[in-house]
């Protein structure tokens, strides 16, 4: 018993990076109609930056949850100023190999100036250790990587559906060209949204920094299983991309408890499932699978 | 006894005109022993992967540093000006490995290959020696098929093996108590290999392995899989991971406070930069095999600030090793007095060297295993490191003799 609440833990904290991270995906996706090949490591830069600014001018990890977003977010709307937006009345191909062009470039920039081994990093005193509950012992960390990622989540899907805000971007999202009949100035949150999407994957980085590797491939096997996350919840859904975030990091984590050789196989098998069963993910619409 | 010594004389000197007029005969030598008149040393690694930091590109660095460390001591009377370095990258592809080793062999007119970590490559690298009939000095890799089954005469394999990582660690740890083990490791030659060899070292000290895990590779999420280790209560969780998996595992082995319920953590393999990566707190107490470390004395020290000049970082013993075995290989051309490989071979079979890097070091004739002392050593805690990189304490020295596997367990006829 105890067993199964630490798989499950640990399953809702790994699937913390995927939930985040799959929500910025879906979110540029929605809006700019743009599959961010580079949000992979997007999520390495974050992890990168937390690390770098600890090392440099040690800035601490609460600090840095609020810092190395805003960071990614300028990176964002650099990347979507410069580069996105020029290929975006062009077929959604050369985006995405835009932005897999950018994920070697990246990747290959953090190895030339920081190394492959990777680099240290440490979590703040209150979040080490066990939370004990009677019998039950939980990793400090792993609940607050949860908890907050649940929260961040809640907070990006009220932002969507009680602000004015949101509503544009979902009009946006829905129908873009509805929207502009009715005079919302859809270019104009192109850019933002572009650099809250890379915001979250950044959030995600930060989260991941004090738990796993630090090092430039820790976004290349991350991307795939978030494509898999993104498919299986709906392209562009929001709430589909948390859902099925956290789904597949549970699947991950008892796969790997009940059967270690198809724990990554597994996420594929339900893919592929999800895919046949409802072609458009499971909170996705028929329409925006197209 | 007078004419005794004269004759000796006699043959020795015939001996040596007959040498130096083969040399000067034999095919393809157009000036001297040297062909194409320069030693050409090349280093086959890993310049942009998991393996470009505990070697890569500062191998080659290390190799440089051999050379002119050997230019120097032997001035006017080296057998030749002319030795450069060359270096390709390998990206731990085998067949990659394979073209290159070709390549260097071939068009690069390469003596003698270097370094090649991961064992796929090093194999196919092996083989290729193996049909050229040229050297390869292993440093690199961890297969001790390199000296085993797969062995052949232009082969040798200098730093480290499997066997004496599990050997040295495997024993050590369970004869300090930890009896019952957990092993994790990843799901390819290497982790099986290092499975099996701690299993059997873990046993052999009379400990028992009461289950094993094998884990995708590459992976970053291992939190389950220590989940299930230590749901069996175990004294010590061994981890066979590497590289940045290693870091995941450790990270994460930290998280889920194994260590206050009693359990400590074995690693199989691992480097300084590791440590360096992960920070000393995060390893601290870790009880690990080490072929050398740049601050276990005097000579290493002086060696190691040497490289720090070069290179601005502290050597890894993979580093240590490239600049030996290449150190050690033109020292056996200087008294074979050309680079033809079989003189070479016969140079460096049966050596007794002492550099470095190698202390009670020997060239085993029958497998080619360079046997040296090796060591058990610890990583210190935070408050304990004096200086950047001072993060290993010496803990014991495993005797050459028993460090490596033993010559009759080598299953290797060349």
């Amino acid at each position: 018993m105890n067993e199964v609440l630490q798989y499950t833990i640990q399953g809702l904290a790994a699937g913390s990076f995927y939930a985040l991270s799959a929500l910025g995906l879906a979110i540029i996706f929605g809006v700019l109609g743009v599959v961010n090949f580079a949000h992979g490591a997007c999520y390495m830069l974050g992890a990168v930056v937390a690390a770098v600014l600890l090392d440099t001018v040690g800035l601490g990890f609460w600090p840095a949850l609020l810092v190395v977003p805003l960071i990614m977010f300028a990176f964002g709307v650099l990347i979507e100023r410069t580069l996105v937006r020029w290929l975006l009345a062009l077929d959604p191909l050369y985006n995405f190999l835009l932005t897999f062009g950018l994920t070697l470039l990246l990747v290959d920039l953090v190895k030339r100036r920081y190394g492959v081994s990777g680099l240290p990093y440490e979590r703040p005193d209150v979040l080490r250790g066990q939370i004990e509950l009677g019998a039950l012992r939980l990793p400090t960390y792993q609940v607050f990587v949860f908890v907050f990622s649940l929260l961040v989540c809640v907070l990006v899907w009220m932002l969507m559906t009680r602000t004015r805000i949101g509503m544009i971007v979902r009009a946006s999202t829905e129908r873009s060209d509805l929207a502009q009949a009715l005079g919302i100035n859809v270019g104009r949150w192109v850019t933002p949204v572009f650099g809250f999407g890379i915001a979250l994957a950044g959030l995600a980085g930060v989260l991941a920094a004090p738990f796993r590797a630090i090092t430039a491939d820790m976004g290349s096997n991350f991307i795939i299983i978030l494509f898999a996350v993104v498919v299986i919840g709906g392209l562009g859904s929001i709430l589909g991309a948390v859902v099925a975030g956290f789904l597949v990091g549970l699947v991950e984590a008892f796969g790997q408890a009940y059967a270690p050789t198809f724990a990554q196989i597994l996420i594929f098998v339900l893919m592929a499932v999800v895919v046949l069963v409802r072609p458009a993910g499971l909170f996705g619409r028929e329409e925006t699978a197209r | 006894m007078k004419r005794n010594t004269a004759a000796k004389v006699a043959v020795a000197s015939a001996g040596a005109m007959l040498l130096a007029a083969c040399g000067q005969g034999g095919p393809g030598a157009d000036s001297g022993a040297i062909s194409d008149d320069s030693i050409v040393l090349a280093v086959l690694n890993d310049q942009s992967g998991v393996y470009k930091d505990l070697s890569g590109p500062n191998s080659v660095k290390a190799v440089e540093m051999a050379i002119a460390d050997f230019k120097e001591e032997h001035g006017d009377d080296a057998v030749t000006d002319n030795i450069e370095v060359v270096s390709a990258d390998h990206q731990n592809e085998p067949d990659v490995a394979n073209t290159k080793a070709q390549e260097l062999y071939d068009r690069e007119n390469a003596d003698v290959i270097l370094d090649v970590p991961t064992s796929s490559a090093a194999l196919a690298v092996a083989n290729q020696a193996k049909t050229k009939k040229k050297l390869f000095l292993n440093v690199g890799a961890a297969t001790t098929e390199l000296t085993g089954a797969q062995c052949n005469k232009y082969t040798f394999h200098w730093a480290y093996d499997t066997y004496m990582l599990a050997n040295g660690t495997g024993t050590a740890v369970t004869e300090g108590g930890g009896k019952n083990w957990q092993i994790i490791y990843p799901d390819y030659a290497f982790g099986q290999d290092m499975e099996k060899s701690f299993t059997a070292a873990v046993e052999g000290a009379g400990g028992s392995v009461d289950g094993s895990i094998a884990t995708p590779f590459p992976n970053d999420n291992f939190a389950t899989f220590l989940t299930k280790a230590a749901a069996k209560d175990p004294d010590v969780i061994g981890t066979m991971q590497a590289g940045g998996d290693l870091i995941n595992l450790v990270k994460q082995f930290n998280e889920g406070g194994y260590a206050d319920r009693g359990i400590s953590l074995a690693v199989g393999l691992m480097f300084i930069t590791d440590i360096h990566s992960l920070g000393v707190e995060q390893f601290a107490g870790t009880q690990f095999t080490e072929a050398w470390y740049w601050n276990m004395d005097d000579e290493a020290r002086a060696w190691a600030d040497r490289f720090l000049e070069e290179t601005g970082t502290r050597p890894s013993f993979a580093h240590a090793a490239n600049y030996s075995a290449a150190l050690q290989y033109l020292e056996a051309v200087q008294r074979a007095e050309t680079d033809e490989s079989d003189a070479v071979v016969e140079e460096l079979e049966g050596l007794q060297a002492e550099d470095v890097f190698l202390r009670n070091g020997e060239v085993r004739a029958e497998d080619h295993r360079v046997i040296h002392d090796a060591y058990l050593a610890k990583v210190k805690s935070p408050d304990e490191v004096e200086e950047d990189w001072d993060y290993e304490e010496i803990v014991a020295t495993i005797p050459a003799a028993d460090a490596f596997r033993p010559v009759e367990e080598s299953g290797c006829e060349m």
